[in-house]
């Protein structure tokens, strides 16, 4: 065990944890955009930087990545902490001006509004976390969407804009996206996955007893095939089985 | 020749080379480095091996196409010896010339000759022109007498001898020289090279890579490619006495694709020392392994950053991560990776060889050795300075580069590249180390100096610098993605009269912001342009900001160009080329009129005119 302490509490830690996962088993906020638990950290959102000190130097990092050292003292909430949060949340506020969960998350912090001028102010609603490629690689397997391009021009895609190939319709992407940038919608016996500039489309499935739509096709088969499940496995919905 | 498999195989393959070149012949260098490709360097080549075959000289006299010495403002260079003669923009037209006059008989060509700006003299022989004379040059000193495709050429001049003398040490004890003579990465960080060998060799796993850093990326930079270009072997042997010390039998050279002669000239080095076996198995007899491999860079500037130049060799998006584990122990395939520069790894033998007291004399207490600096912009000898570190920028700037052009004033100098910063003339002076330049806000970086005179506008230059970092930043972390460009765009808004009072502070805001909270150095040292700009030259800013007014006259929408009439006599110069027909001619002898609603601000009547009639307010 590791003992580290966070703003002023003496902690145990586990040898490779990190110290916002220390810090949230013991009830201590630290913002975070582009963190899940499932998923491996990946430090791009830079919400949850902490201030460590360590042979009395003290430096900036992010608690998400960081792992937790014996001795180190971290402060989640010093005032050099919260100017560099909100200069981000002014940046993601400027980037996403109109999503409401950008604007409370930003409110939160004491953000109102981005100090930059209104005319350069954009409405995208993806703050790039990718969260919903790393969601689609590491737990779902497929990678049918993609971090696109570089810097300013980066976006989440599918290949070429497409409907891809290899999606399977889980809406793994749409669940884990944190603020509302990916859509899902199922209507009658199609299920449409949307980002902003790509879309893909899925039959569902039928159940053979109460004939609702209840899971896509393709998802069902993947599933099948994974699992090595008879052909007929899936035709009868959780609800009528 | 067979494969070389003991100390006493290279000795006397080096002898009889020496032998072999005993009786000297006159010899014809010519540069062959990417600067005088560019100039014609190639057809003087070609012209050289006619004119040789003309006068049936073919035996006689030697021709060597040799790397780049660094004078690349005078290519396209040739240097004859024994005589030692350098002859500067040498043509086609010149090569019977030079080969009649003076390998025949030594007579010196005059016009060929070099002239120092400065004085007037001209110096005739390589080593009196001022520019090499104030130099130090042990890095870059064998490239005008190398033929990079010729390993005999590396070999006579003593090459692989430290390689050879490493053998005979422990990889400990070499580790402890390199700790000892004080050498710091040269790519940028300048972390102390053998601290980094130490915590590699002693990381758990295996295999161990190193890997060649030849990405360089910033703009108007290129000392690492006249290392890989004209002097291959030298990297090749510092990498392997540095796979030698840290246990690695795999090596890489990452070297960016835009650098087509680099990658040739290090491929035909590789293929050279495989079959001499100086890389392969059982290296001398040491029973040492290693391979190299050459990677090619697709062009991204942040893919000199090392952990994702290690995700662009691992085949995946140059992308960096956090270092909190560091690459020596988890790096390439997550294996245990020790990364140096080019430059660094060419320090090596000349460290192992001298010893590391001979090396750590050299330099200032905390930086040792001497710096390549790529010298470039508004200075009379633009091209390559390699000198001790220490040296002031007053002397590299004005001592060995001849001073601002066309007379003017010096203002300013960028180093460290696009992420350096702008040091005034208040602090030329200034010892250049390491930790000097991070103390005055910018930073040696790979050794990018650009010098820039009166004439140029420093929010317009800040601006520059940014519109490159918004392009080459991976938009991975919000900061660097989102804070380069709202600096960019603050700083456009600026230099168009938009500025608004309280820009500055939120320049200086999202900047803290930057250099605090962004995952990789291209982030955290984004801001160094804007900083220390606004650090230095605040009153500039101000002046775009309050009175809208570009002191330096840059900012075409804070400019007008104006005819000053006492001056005009009416020449038509500048009417002949106004593009867009701005200016009228109004007869013999009286000034021509300039329309400012025509004009598009482009300069070139300022430029054209011979009796500084134009003006700028």
């Amino acid at each position: 065990m590791i003992t580290i302490n966070i703003d002023g509490q003496e902690l145990k830690a586990k040898d490779g944890q990190t110290i916002l996962e220390v810090a949230r088993e013991s009830g201590i906020y630290i913002p975070t955009l582009c963190y899940h638990e499932n998923l491996a950290p990946y430090g791009a959102c830079r919400l949850c930087i902490v201030e460590i000190s360590k042979n009395g130097r003290s430096r900036m990092v992010a608690s998400c990545l960081y792992p937790a050292e014996e001795g180190i003292e971290v402060k989640t909430n010093s005032p050099r902490v919260i100017d560099n949060r909100k200069m981000i949340m002014e940046l993601l506020l400027a980037r996403c001006s109109q999503n409401e969960v950008i604007k409370k998350l930003a409110s939160e912090m004491g953000v109102e509004q981005s100090s930059f001028k209104s005319e350069y102010l954009e409405n995208n609603d993806c703050i790039l976390c990718g969260l919903c490629v790393r969601a689609c690689e590491e737990v779902v397997g497929v990678s049918a969407i993609s971090l696109v391009n570089r810097g300013v021009n980066r976006e989440v895609a599918s290949p070429f804009f497409e409907p891809s190939a290899s999606c399977i319709g889980c809406g793994s992407c749409s669940y884990v996206c944190p603020t509302g940038a990916i859509k899902m919608e199922d209507k009658e016996d199609t299920r449409v996955i949307q980002g902003s500039k790509w879309k893909t489309e899925f039959k569902l499935k039928k159940c053979k007893v109460c004939g609702n739509y209840w899971a896509p096709e393709a998802q069902l088969e993947y599933i099948r095939k994974k699992l090595n499940l008879p052909p007929d496995f899936f035709d009868v919905c959780p609800n009528c089985r | 020749m067979g494969k070389i498999k003991s100390l006493q195989d290279l000795e006397a393959l080096r002898s009889t080379i020496k032998e072999k070149r005993r009786i000297t012949k006159p010899c014809v260098a010519i540069c062959a480095g990417a600067g005088c490709l560019a100039l014609g360097g190639r057809e003087v080549i070609d012209a050289t091996v006619e004119e040789l075959e003309k006068q049936n000289l073919q035996g006689k006299v030697d021709i060597k196409t040799t790397g780049c010495p660094g004078f690349c403002e005078q290519g396209p260079l040739v240097i004859i010896s024994p005589q030692d003669v350098i002859y500067t923009h040498v043509k086609v037209e010149d090569v019977p010339e030079i080969i009649s006059k003076t390998v025949i008989n030594g007579e010196i060509v005059d016009r060929l000759l070099y002239t120092d700006p400065a004085t007037g003299e001209k110096p005739v022989c390589e080593s009196d022109v001022p520019f090499y004379k104030k130099q130090k040059r042990l890095l870059l000193g064998n490239n005008s007498k190398i033929d990079p495709n010729n390993i005999e050429d590396y070999i006579a001049l003593g090459g692989y001898s430290a390689l050879a003398k490493a053998f005979a040490w422990s990889p400990e004890q070499i580790i402890e020289e390199i700790k000892k003579s004080g050498l710091r990465g040269r790519g940028g960080g300048g972390f102390p090279t053998g601290q980094k060998w130490e915590s590699c060799r002693n990381a758990p796993g295996e295999p161990k890579y190193v890997i060649a850093n030849c990405d360089e990326g910033d703009p108007g930079a290129f000392m690492n490619r006249a290392l890989m270009e004209g002097n291959p072997h030298s990297v090749l042997e510092g990498l392997l006495i540095c796979a030698y010390a840290i246990g690695s039998h795999e090596g890489y050279i990452y070297v960016r694709n835009e650098y087509p002669v680099a990658v040739e000239n290090a491929t035909i080095a590789i293929k050279q020392a495989e079959q001499l076996g100086f890389l392969g198995e059982n290296i001398l007899g040491s029973g040492f392994d290693f391979t190299i491999r050459i990677n090619r860079g697709g062009g991204a500037f942040v893919c000199g950053e090392s952990t994702a130049l290690m995700a662009s060799l691992e085949g995946r998006v140059g992308e960096p991560r956090a270092k909190y584990i560091h690459t020596v122990e988890k790096g390439l395939w997550d294996k245990p990776s020790n990364l140096n520069n080019v430059e660094t790894l060419a320090n090596v033998p000349l460290i192992i060889n001298n010893g590391a007291d001979w090396f750590s004399a050299i330099g200032t207490e905390g930086s040792k050795g001497t710096k390549i600096f790529s010298l470039v912009g508004k200075v009379n000898n633009t091209g390559l300075v390699e000198v001790p570190m220490g040296m002031t920028l007053r002397e590299v700037i004005y001592g060995i580069g001849g001073g601002i052009r066309d007379g003017k004033k010096f203002k300013g100098v960028q180093t460290g590249g696009p992420s350096g910063g702008v040091i005034p003339e208040s602090m030329l002076d200034m010892p250049v180390d390491f930790d000097e330049l991070t103390k005055a806000g910018s930073m040696m970086g790979s050794g990018g100096m650009i010098v820039m005179d009166e004439d140029t506008c420093m929010v317009d230059t800040a601006k520059y610098f940014l519109t490159f970092l918004e392009e080459e930043s991976c938009g991975k972390c919000v900061p660097c993605r989102e804070g380069i460009k709202r600096m960019r765009q603050i700083l456009t808004d600026i230099t168009e009269g938009k500025g608004e009072e309280k820009d500055i502070a939120l320049l200086e805001r999202i900047g803290e912001a930057l250099k605090d909270s962004s995952l990789c150095a291209l982030g955290t040292t984004a801001t160094n342009p804007v900083l220390s700009t606004i650090r230095y030259f605040r009153n500039e800013y101000e002046a775009h900001i309050k009175e809208k007014r570009c002191p330096a006259g840059v900012c075409k929408a804070l400019i007008q160009y104006y005819i000053i009439d006492e001056k005009c006599v009416g020449c038509r110069l500048c009417e002949k080329a106004c593009p867009t027909e701005a200016i009228t001619f109004m007869g013999k002898r009286k000034p021509v009129v300039l329309e400012q609603n025509k004009c598009i601000k482009c300069g070139i009547c300022k430029d054209v005119c011979k009796l500084e009639a134009v003006g700028v307010k």
